[in-house]
């Protein structure tokens, strides 16, 4: 845990360099055809969704090791990554409304996979009620929800190419233009790496809140 | 082989409790009842239902006459704290999942015989177009929605504000299964019936059956320990 | 009645449990030893935490810190056939209502595997002196039938350790004799019986010896020649330390 904290200024920094200069690189980057310049929301939709999917795998793969180990660090790691999950997936639910009705003409769809996202969001804001208003004892429960809420995540996936929808598909990735992909990758890379400072903090001040209680139950001792 | 039999004779238990008293059986088919006519009022034009609401009222009624029946199962293991005393029975702790979603599943599969039908009279629908791939998709959906709500059900049995709590978790997680049901049951109803896309959103549901229920077996044990 | 397996245990060792939830405290550094052939008292005022420590007895509730060993073993090396040899009377009784005497006698018997059934159930049924209403569901019973019921429950696949929550209450004197007389049965026959009760009255007599938790910590006190009551409330008058 150590070790983690003092990369933590690093992976800061590194991710504001990055954010500094990233909206230049999107800027530069050329206008898609089709959609104009809206698409380029894209460059922080994608990463926003790839970070709050990261956050709820962190939260399950947690979650799992809590419920057999009853490890006190994995506790902290799955509460951390749910909040991560919600915060990320914040941002992807607000910038693929904003991007859809420029590209689409509509705020939202009822597609399967724009669906499902939000399933899978509400799924960790339960996560997180379930810890506030469950009582004691919520932290296994909630650890059920994070391994369910994780399992459902490989549903998305199949079921975006399982149904063909206006939503661009994931293979969009892989074709895009150099000047494109670039500063996707950059953007990406930013968005991981604030991803990882805001789960070691949120993880560390975790900690220091159960330390704190375990402080208060030792007092009677 | 003894988990097996441990399930079968919780299970058992609460379908000779739910014979005498019948209780469950009659207010959870009451409730689905209301429910089909509430929807059914809200999505009628002019005297006949819109298309596709026949599909859609369907599995809404499942997913809360199911909620209730949950509730009100799991209610019954408080009343003289019983699921603890099951679970200090020296088998699986999977076995008592495995028991008490069992008995769920008879009884809310013995309500959907009846509204299914009811359904299908209210709404003109073609019930008997596709019988057996509209009966498979009714059993795995219900069967997802059940290994769900049976394990969260058991878990927030000692919570607070567990009624609220119940819904608030279980309808997230039980979206695919309303989903695929809903769509699955929709391809069939509709005028132009597809019943590829009802067996591809069949599979969908078997899948879903078999993630989940494992995933229950796995950790109800560890989840119920306190 | 007990039957030797290979999970049985003479000796029940509780090293160093606690349990809290959130800021709570309800068990601190509870250690005491528990062995084969003895009924020990557990009191303690309301809150103390006697059910907290039945609750870690019994492997449903696992301690915040601290372990439990039966015999050498603890409740994860041991597996679910643990259980089998640990009978629970709960605060809440564990019967169902809707079933009658003989259904929750068998139930609960199928569930333990116990042997020859239809016989041990009318032996039990016998002792709880239930034969008579054997059939009639449990919910339409008093207080004091339903905790004679519920206590051959705990005791019908002959467990060793014995835990009871409360067991004398709601029962009459004539009742509450005949259940000490079993306990001393039970002890005799080498089962490990603890007990938490406020009834002194009961124990008097009973016990073999006497913990007293108070505030989630827990106190042997020695009580030769003195009665329960008074040994009892003299100890919550002293300071803990």
């Amino acid at each position: 845990m150590r070790l983690a904290n003092r990369v933590v200024p690093f992976l800061l920094l590194a991710a504001a360099a990055m954010f500094v200069r990233a909206p230049f690189m999107i800027e530069a980057a050329p206008i898609e055809s089709t959609m104009g310049v809206i698409q380029k929301i894209f460059y922080f939709h994608v990463p926003s969704a790839a970070a709050s999917f990261l956050g709820a795998f962190v939260c399950g793969i947690a979650s799992a090791i809590y419920l057999w180990r009853r490890s006190r660090t994995a506790d902290h790691l799955a509460v951390s990554g749910a909040e991560l999950a919600v915060v990320f997936g914040l941002i992807v639910l607000v910038t693929g409304p904003l991007w859809a009705r420029k590209a689409w003409g509509v705020w939202w769809q009822w597609d399967v996979r724009l669906t499902m996202t939000l399933v899978m969001w509400m799924i960790f804001v339960a996560y997180l009620l379930l810890r506030r208003f469950g009582g004691p004892g919520s932290e296994v429960l909630s650890a059920a929800v994070g391994v369910f809420g994780m399992a459902l995540v490989p549903f998305i996936y199949v079921s975006v190419n399982y149904w063909r929808t206006i939503h661009p598909n994931t293979n969009v990735v892989r074709s895009l233009p150099p000047e494109m992909s670039e500063p996707f990758r950059w953007a990406m890379i930013a968005f991981m790496l604030l991803f990882a400072a805001l789960l070691i903090v949120r993880t560390r001040l975790e900690a220091g809140r159960a330390a704190l209680e375990e402080a208060y139950v030792s007092l009677e001792d | 082989m003894r988990v097996l039999r441990a399930a079968w004779l919780i299970a058992r238990k609460d379908l000779v409790v739910e014979a005498r008293s019948r209780e469950l059986a009659y207010t959870t088919l009451f409730f689905a009842v209301s429910c089909v006519l509430v929807f059914a009022f809200a999505f009628v034009r002019e005297g006949r239902a819109i298309e596709d609401a026949a599909a859609g009222i369907l599995w809404v009624t499942l997913a809360f006459s199911g909620t209730l029946a949950l509730g009100r199962a799991f209610e019954r293991e408080r009343q003289a704290d019983t699921l603890r005393a099951l679970l200090l029975a020296p088998t699986e702790r999977a076995a008592v999942y495995l028991g008490k979603l069992l008995g769920l599943l008879v009884l809310m599969l013995a309500v959907e015989a009846i509204i299914v039908p009811i359904v299908g009279l209210l709404f003109a629908a073609p019930i008997g177009r596709a019988p057996l791939l509209l009966g498979a998709l009714v059993v795995t959906g219900t069967i997802g929605f059940a290994a769900v709500g049976t394990m969260f059900a058991a878990m927030l049995v000692r919570a607070h504000s567990r009624d609220v709590l119940l819904p608030m978790l279980l309808y997230p997680i039980a979206v695919p299964v309303i989903i695929a049901g809903v769509r699955g049951t929709a391809a069939i109803f509709a005028q132009e019936p597809n019943l590829e896309a009802a067996q591809a959103w069949l599979s969908m549901l078997v899948f879903f059956d078999a993630v989940f229920v494992t995933l229950a077996l796995w950790t109800f044990g560890p989840v119920m320990s306190e | 009645m007990p039957v030797e397996t290979s999970s049985d245990f003479d000796a029940v060792d509780v090293r160093e449990a606690s349990r809290h939830y959130g800021r709570r405290r309800a068990l601190s550094r509870v250690s005491l030893t528990l062995r084969a052939g003895e009924i020990v008292g557990l009191f303690g005022p309301n809150g103390a935490g006697k059910s907290t420590l039945l609750g870690i007895l019994s492997t449903l509730v696992r301690p915040s810190s601290g372990e439990v060993r039966y015999g050498a073993r603890t409740a994860s090396e041991l597996g679910d056939a643990l259980r089998g040899r640990i009978g629970v009377l709960g605060h809440d009784l564990f019967l169902y209502g809707d079933l009658s005497a003989r259904e929750n006698l068998e139930f609960f018997g199928a569930l333990y595997g116990v042997p020859d059934l239809g016989a041990r159930v009318q032996a039990a049924l016998g002792e709880a002196r239930l034969e008579d209403r054997a059939n009639d569901r449990v919910a339409s019973f008093s207080r004091g039938l339903r905790q004679r019921l519920a206590l051959e429950r705990a005791l019908l696949h002959g467990p060793r350790l014995v835990l009871l929550d409360e067991p004398f209450t709601g029962l009459d004197d004539e009742s509450a004799a005949l259940l000490a007389a079993r306990l001393r049965r039970l002890r005799d026959a080498g089962a490990i019986v603890l007990m938490a009760t406020h009834d002194f009255d009961s124990a008097e007599g009973l016990v073999d010896r006497l913990i007293c938790l108070r505030s989630g910590k827990a106190r042997e006190l020695t009580f030769a020649g003195e009665r329960l009551r008074d040994r009892y409330r003299r100890a919550l008058a002293e300071e803990w330390s």
